[in-house]
């Protein structure tokens, strides 16, 4: 059996090579990956203005609230935006995707 | 600082509050979980029950169990204790633990779930070689597990020291074996359904007991929080060398900047890595019920670290680092105390019956995954060549999990004393370096095969090992003026030359540079294996389903 031949009886690696298959990882690609590259690089600013500028981040700006203490809680913050934003944007965009294809897959069976 | 010239009112080595109410209390908690243990446990015996709670738990659920799994001692006691004699540093630390939740959000949670059966090691083998990457994936799961056991069995003797008013005693040991027992009794019995339900009410008092002492820390500052910070700074005291400490800036911990990239690297890079997080996202039936999993956790752990940001300040200001820091159970104890400044002996009775049940429930959890490691991937596939029954691999299980209980009990005799958030993370370091740059390639990289994933679980997992032992934790601290003992593990040595305290940096990108490179150095590629898996991970066609009644 040609390798052609091998790759076209494998539901598994037809589907792989499916326009709807790649098109779902497309999507689901560019949406997480530069998301962890977003909060990873906001995390890491934060961290460096955490150990390099002391006196910044221990600076008052309201009372005894500092830079540090507002930039510590807008990590909470953007944590808490990323997970509503994704969780939303799965459950409209990905899920019916991935649902119709292990549909597909199981209909071959 | 001369201790002589220490306030009278600081705390000598005896008990604080009522042993009695201390001990009442927490025998309560322990005989509801376990009568709820031997309720949820009846049909126990096939794997998937055993292993993954008949994967029958809503995302809810599990995300609360999860919570309840990773607020552990060392976020509880742990980084309460150390805002309230660090300030600030104790807080960066809990945002590390936060943000890290998104890494299993958006990256493995769900394709894990839908990839995976019992354990890590099944999705890292899934493509590859089964006998050796299951070999190595339990290995770190064990070595991480081990890390993280005894960070909490340390929290667990230091709160007896606390409350019972034992130092490095027999009766502290003693509690230490009580703890291993009843911990072992939920898991041999209760398996994973009866483990995730103990988490569930653990977590559920947890977060309660810290939004009542939130409330009445924030009550006592007219719910002012400029006040409390301020008042807060206002009550530290000056370093040994007289310059002022500023509670509200960085820096009073982490003197080195490269050691606290080092350790905020693990953090963030480390939770994703940890088995027994990641077992827990085979207790739901989709792995849309793991998104949702992740998605509780997120919002009850972020809103957990907010309320101890309160609870450490208000420790600092309240009870003051230097009572916190001569008590028994040092930095570990400013919880507890907070509770005993506000509330009396009941108040601390129930605060440290919720942090005992912490300890209990987090023990349980790392036995189970330990155990299940042990046997799923280690028994059955050295052993048995793959071909355990699921009740023998059962049978095995409980016996590990016996095994790991004693290791951890005399493990966890052995790390009394020792800094507890800072235990956990070195578990987080070995996690981040020998286990996430494996689950990474091999859910996102085709090429990605078996050397590559041996090269990358054993390079992170020795160098992070070895860079821990040569590491000032271990060995060579300078020591403490006020304790008298210096804060490495051991004392009177000195055999450290790696500088810093945490091996991320170096040991979590050799991790992922080990895998790239193994990779290309082999030929081995499966197409039909890589297919499967990768059509399995997105679509979850030919996931496991939940058990059927």
């Amino acid at each position: 059996m040609s390798k052609e031949a091998l790759e076209t009886e494998d539901p598994n690696i037809a589907l792989q090579n499916s326009d709807d298959f790649i098109e779902l990882r497309r999507k689901f690609r560019k949406f997480v990956f530069p998301m962890t590259g977003a909060f990873l690089a906001w995390y890491f600013l934060y961290v460096l203005l955490a150990v390099l500028a002391h006196d910044f981040m221990g600076t008052r700006v309201i009372g005894n609230i500092t830079w540090g203490l507002i930039l510590g809680l807008l990590q909470f913050v953007t944590t808490f935006t990323i997970t509503i934003v994704y969780v939303r944007w799965a459950g409209r965009e990905f899920d019916p995707r991935a649902e119709a294809l292990a549909q597909k897959m199981g209909a071959l069976k | 600082m001369n201790t002589a010239l220490a306030p009278t009112l600081m705390p000598t080595a005896t008990t604080v509050g009522n042993p009695a109410i201390n001990i009442g209390i927490f025998a309560l908690f322990v005989v509801v979980t376990l009568a709820i243990v031997i309720r949820v446990s009846r049909n126990n015996n096939t794997a998937a029950e055993y292993y993954a709670g008949g994967r029958a738990f809503t995302g809810r659920q599990n995300g609360i169990a999860i919570a309840g799994d990773y607020l552990s001692a060392a976020s509880f006691l742990g980084i309460a204790g150390a805002i309230a004699v660090n300030g600030y540093d104790g807080f960066l630390y809990s945002i590390g633990f936060l943000v890290a939740w998104l890494v299993a959000l958006l990256l493995v949670a769900e394709l894990l779930r839908n990839v995976g059966k019992y354990t890590m090691a099944d999705v890292l083998s899934f493509r590859l070689r089964q006998r050796p990457v299951r070999i190595a994936a339990a290995i770190s799961t064990l070595a991480v597990s081990f890390f993280y056991l005894l960070a909490q069995m340390a929290g667990a003797g230091g709160l007896v020291a606390l409350l019972l008013g034992i130092e490095g005693d027999l009766g502290q040991r003693l509690v230490i074996v009580v703890v291993g027992i009843i911990m072992l009794f939920y898991v041999i019995f209760g398996g994973m359904k009866g483990t995730t339900w103990v988490q569930i009410i653990k977590a559920v008092l947890l977060i309660i007991g810290a939004v009542v002492m939130t409330v009445w820390v924030l009550a006592k500052f007219g719910f002012n929080i400029s006040t409390l910070l301020g008042d807060a700074a206002a009550a530290a005291p000056a370093a040994a060398d007289g310059t002022a400490r500023d509670l509200l800036a960085p820096g009073l911990q982490y003197k080195n900047p490269v050691d606290f990239i080092s350790l905020a690297l693990a953090l963030v890079l480390g939770t994703a890595g940890l088995p027994h997080v990641l077992m827990r996202f085979y207790t739901v039936p989709t792995s849309r019920e793991a998104r949702r999993s992740v998605e509780w956790a997120i919002w009850l752990i972020g809103a957990f670290y907010l309320l101890t940001l309160v609870l450490g300040f208000g420790a600092a200001e309240l009870v003051g680092a230097k009572a916190i820091k001569a008590a028994p159970g040092g930095a570990n104890s400013a919880a507890p105390l907070l509770a005993f400044e506000l509330g009396g002996e009941i108040l601390l009775g129930v605060i440290s019956a919720v942090a005992f049940a912490t300890i209990l429930a987090v023990v349980a959890g790392l036995t189970i995954t330990a155990s299940a490691s042990l046997s799923h991937d280690v028994y059955n596939t050295l052993v048995k060549k793959g071909n355990a029954t699921p009740e023998e691999e059962v049978k095995v299980a409980r016996i590990s999990a016996l095994v790991l209980g004693a290791v951890a009990i005399v493990g966890g005799i052995f790390a009394l004393g020792q800094n507890i958030a800072f235990l956990v993370a070195l578990a987080f370091a070995v996690a981040a370096s020998a286990n996430l740059p494996t689950i990474l390639y091999s859910l996102f990289w085709k090429r990605f095969n078996t050397r590559g994933a041996l090269w990358s679980i054993y390079g992170g997992l020795i160098s992070a090992i070895t860079l821990i032992v040569f590491s000032p934790v271990v060995s060579g601290k300078p020591i403490d003026a006020v304790t008298g003992k210096s804060p490495s593990m051991l004392q009177g040595v000195d055999f450290h030359w790696f500088p810093l305290d945490n091996p991320g940096i170096i040991s979590i990108p050799l991790g992922f540079v080990l895998g790239y490179i193994g990779t290309l150095t082999s030929r081995e590629y499966n197409a039909a294996k890589y297919a499967e898996m990768e059509v399995r991970s997105l679509t979850g066609y030919g996931a496991e389903g939940a058990s059927q009644h």
